[in-house]
């Protein structure tokens, strides 16, 4: 008997699609898995990693499929365990602001039963639309609110899943602060499903904050963005976003692409195409609107804006458009490839000067997004996915690499076309303690069969 | 004549950095909880390189090695419980890097909490987690443990704060996790290390986050009739999403207590107060003082005491502070729970704790971080009475058992240790816990390493808990 007709014993054959349709959905860089399985319960994801080990075939966990791409491609991949019907809300409980969720619920429907009660997660990440909490969680992506409220391992409070030999495990829990044994829950943020199958996360949530502003800043240089970012780190001021753009992203967000990500057209006047910005949001009542914005004009005007605007930030044609910038970037060119770089925010200037740098040497053009904890998102946008723009793209991201690495930081390849993986060192240098995150592996996936080869290092 | 271990570990560190003597050794049975061990010896390294040479010695030896900070820890984290070397970071306490420009700080371990903070206040800034034993609580203690504090409502607690570490690996080697900057690929093996208890490695550097001083503190006092009303407020604060930077309960007993220590000018004759702190911008934290302020009176707080300035406000901290010190001048012993339970919980969890209190015939002092759920129940007892000692624990328990039926947890801030260990299964399966043993084994693989701490141990109850040669009551929180 093969693996899928017992599989399918267990969930319902309905539950079970072997389909072409189905598989060809579901393939991750050319290779595409031979069932495609729903389980419904924590107990159904176990029979089936057991099953799976058991026969030594490898799953990837997936939801929306809005993120399968990131990290290498899978060494080996048989089984796609779709999640999208563990999608409930098992526990909210919105006066003590907790809440435990079943990873395949899409973030918008969660974020409209938060907002029904005034409330929110600080995840405005981007392919929001479609996007479900574990995928969210799986990938680490990030948000432009982790200038105030962190990341997800600010607020993620425990979580349940699977290992890869079958057993249900779990840590934290579900109060806000809690030392009860070891934080395994951080080690599944970003792990790509390589160590687990979530089966439930849970967070603390937070009020929605009400009458948001934002402050957008225009620059002819970088330096006095960064000079205008450094100001307001010293500042008393706590605004919830703040993010600097390049010259050009103005171009893509009023695009067809950035159409695909609001319906409204972008709004004019808040981006240009030959400034950098620096956007940056916040929220409170009448004086301390007044405050933000009385302090921001002055620091803008010392570090030598050329204009500023204030608008509405949940202005939802340009907050979308923030939030969306990877899949924008992503639909832009054939062959977009985008670099996630890791510094101190005092280094964000010599990163961008080697980014630029080498963007001309080898004449790759391509716009940047930079978070002021010190995180630049730059999206490398060639005209054409032939060999010589590949070539290019490969130079130029191993130059920006060397940069990064020597500054201190850290640079990634999240994203880039499926074929020219081989070519890019997606995962960066490599660090001394994915030695030990090889450790952290192999306990929990002993037999190999979770994303086989996705993450750091090919584990 | 020294053993071949105390030969070795004198070579390594110097004769007047091992301490082996009976009489030398007594402190180091104790931290802050009720537990005692006593280690075989006790070394004092002053360089990475020296712990390193301890691991290998530890292995070479086959003998059990603990990491100690200041020994302030609440459930006996620092002791060495199956015997063995225990190492004391104290000489290892440079402030090795201040980055005031990326408020970043990189500390050895056996830095004092509230050093770093004075360290690095001329640039406005400071280290957010703040034990109440901050004053003497070490860096690479709060690392161990997950540390929190009164202020850790609003700013989070150590692994909040944490973004780097280097590790003596049990298997002696030296390895870097983490990175200053933000997002290091991989695995989050700083989340992993923090609040693992001194499990899995010993930290000889800790990469920190500084947080910026806010620039404005409104700390008010609010006075209450009932403990009901009292946490009826703190659940409507919470419910209303104003999350102040500190929300602490104390009941009337534990106030009449402190007041009798410190004099901060507490009323005697009420049930219970909260003292709650709002900051940030000036705009935001006037906005929320008058926001909590009102939600206090809607609960029929007898009065809102705002402090008018920095005087007033540490007075009514030295309250909060040394309440743990106020209660030891009353009772020889007293024995602290950490359990946490959600804040919509705390009015009927008030009411259970006081009638777990009277059932067994303790007084129970109730003072803890309202405003997280956290609660530190002091149960008062006499330690030279075995009985009294046997009661408390199961009067403890029964608190515990009703915090988990609530759907919170066993501890808070103060860690599993070797006092809570046994409680594990009420939380965990033994499936779960097999597969977060698989963590310690992955990295301390012959257990060598702070041994038999967090899982329970296979034996009964009653030979793990120490005898009632108690730890005097102490002040810290």
């Amino acid at each position: 008997m093969n693996g899928s007709s017992q599989i399918a014993n267990i969930l319902g054959a309905e539950n079970v699609k072997t389909d072409m349709e189905s598989l060809a959905a579901h393939a991750i860089a050319g290779k595409t898995p031979s069932e495609v399985v729903s389980p419904s319960s924590a107990a159904e994801v176990v029979e089936i990693v057991r099953h799976t080990a058991s026969t030594k075939r490898a799953i990837v966990v997936c939801g929306a499929r809005t993120k399968l791409s990131m990290g290498l491609a899978p060494s080996r991949y048989d089984v796609a365990v779709d999640m999208s019907r563990m999608n409930r809300v098992v526990a909210y409980d919105p006066g003590d602001l907790t809440l435990s969720v079943e990873p395949g619920i899409k973030l918008a429907a969660l974020s409209r039963t938060l907002a029904e009660h005034g409330q929110m997660l600080p995840l405005g990440v981007p392919f929001s639309a479609h996007t479900t909490i574990g995928g969210t969680i799986a990938s680490g992506v990030d948000a432009p609110q982790r200038q105030l409220y962190g990341t997800a391992r600010d607020f993620l409070l425990g979580a349940e899943f699977v290992t890869g030999d079958g057993v249900l495990a779990k840590s934290g829990g579900r109060v806000v602060k809690n030392v009860t044994g070891y934080d395994l829950h951080k080690l599944l943020i970003g792990s790509l499903g390589t160590l687990g199958v979530i089966t439930k996360l849970n967070f603390k949530t937070f009020p929605f904050p009400t009458n948001v502003r934002g402050f957008i800043a225009r620059f002819r240089s970088y330096e006095s963005a960064f000079d205008m970012r450094d100001r307001i780190a010293r500042s008393p001021l706590l605004p919830m976003t703040l993010d600097i753009f390049s010259p050009g992203v103005a171009r893509l967000f009023e695009s067809a692409a950035g159409a695909g990500a609001a319906r409204e057209a972008m709004p004019q006047g808040i981006l240009s195409n030959d400034e950098w910005a620096l956007t940056t949001g916040y929220s409170g009542n009448d004086s301390s609107l007044a405050r933000y914005e009385s302090e921001l004009r002055k620091v803008a005007a010392e570090c030598g804006a050329a204009s500023v605007t204030i608008a509405h930030e949940t202005l939802p044609a340009a907050w979308a458009r923030k939030r969306e910038f990877i899949p924008i970037a992503l639909a832009s060119s054939p062959a977009t490839t985008i670099l996630k770089i890791g510094v101190l925010p005092s280094k964000l200037k010599l990163v961008l000067n080697a980014v630029g740098g080498a963007g001309e040497k080898h004449q790759v053009p391509g716009v940047a997004m930079v978070r002021g904890v010190g995180v630049l998102y730059i999206a490398l946008l060639p005209p054409d996915a032939g060999d010589e723009s590949k070539q290019r793209v490969a130079k130029c991201v191993s130059e920006i690499q060397a940069a990064a690495t020597q500054l201190g930081g850290h640079a990634t390849v999240p994203w880039c076309p499926d074929a020219w993986k081989p070519t890019l060192n997606i995962w960066g240098a490599e660090n001394p303690d994915w030695a030990e995150m090889r450790k952290v592996k192999n306990a929990f996936d002993p037999g190999a069969i979770l994303s086989p080869g996705r993450f750091v290092g090919g584990m | 004549m020294d053993s071949p271990l105390l030969r070795d570990l004198k070579s390594l560190v110097g004769a007047d950095a091992v301490l082996h003597r009976p009489e030398d050794l007594l402190l180091y049975e104790y931290d802050g909880s009720v537990e005692t061990a006593r280690p075989t010896c006790v070394v004092f390294p002053t360089t990475t390189e020296q712990v390193v040479h301890l691991m290998r010695l530890a292995k070479k030896y086959d003998t059990p090695i603990v990491g100690r900070g200041a020994g302030t820890g609440l459930s006996g984290g620092a002791l060495a419980r199956k015997g063995g070397i225990v190492v004391v970071f104290s000489k290892m306490n440079r402030i090795l890097e201040l980055d005031v420009e990326n408020q970043r700080a990189v500390v050895e371990p056996g830095v004092v909490n509230s050093d770093l903070s004075a360290a690095v206040a001329h640039a406005g800034l400071h280290f957010a987690p703040d034990p109440s034993s901050q004053k003497a609580c070490t860096i690479g203690g709060n690392v161990a443990e997950n540390s929190g504090g009164p202020h850790t409502l609003a700013y989070g607690v150590t692994t909040n704060h944490v973004l780097a570490l280097q590790l003596v690996l049990p298997s002696g080697e030296l390895v870097r996790v983490g990175s200053s900057a933000v997002d290091a690929p991989g695995y989050d093996l700083t989340g992993l290390l923090v609040g693992s208890e001194g499990t899995l490695a010993l930290v000889t550097e800790v990469t920190v986050k500084l947080t910026r001083i806010p620039e404005c503190v409104k700390t008010l006092l609010a006075i209450f009739d009932t403990i009901d009303d009292s946490m009826e407020t703190v659940a409507d604060i919470t419910a209303r999403g104003i999350t102040p930077a500190a929300c602490e309960m104390l009941d009337g007993w534990t106030l009449r207590a402190v007041e009798d220590y410190v004099h901060a000018g507490f009323p005697r004759d009420c049930a219970a107060v909260l003292l709650l702190e709002v900051d940030g911008p000036r705009e935001a934290a006037e906005q929320h003082a008058a926001e909590v302020a009102d939600i206090c009176k809607t609960h029929n707080a007898r009065e809102v005491r705002v402090a008018k300035d920095s005087r007033e406000r540490d007075l009514l901290w030295k309250g909060r502070k040394n309440a743990f010190g106020a209660v030891g001048r009353i009772s020889s012993s007293y024995y602290v729970q950490d359990g946490v339970i959600p804040r919509t919980k705390l009015p009927a969890t008030l009411r259970q704790i006081d009638m777990i209190g009277k059932k067994y015939g303790f007084q129970i002092g109730n003072i803890f971080h309202a405003g997280d759920g956290n609660l530190h129940p002091l149960i008062l007892f006499d330690q030279r009475d075995a009985d009294q000692f046997r009661r408390v624990l199961a009067a403890s328990d029964e608190i515990i058992q009703f915090c988990i039926d609530q759907g919170g947890s066993i501890t808070g801030e103060h860690g599993v240790g070797m006092e809570k260990d046994r409680l594990m299964p009420l939380l965990f399966s033994e499936a779960e816990l097999e597969v977060m043993a698989r963590m310690r084994n992955a990295f301390n693989p012959t257990g060598l390493l702070n041994p038999e701490k967090i899982f329970p141990s296979k034996k009964g109850c009653g030979e793990i808990h120490s005898a009632p040669l108690a730890a005097p009551a102490r002040p810290q929180a």
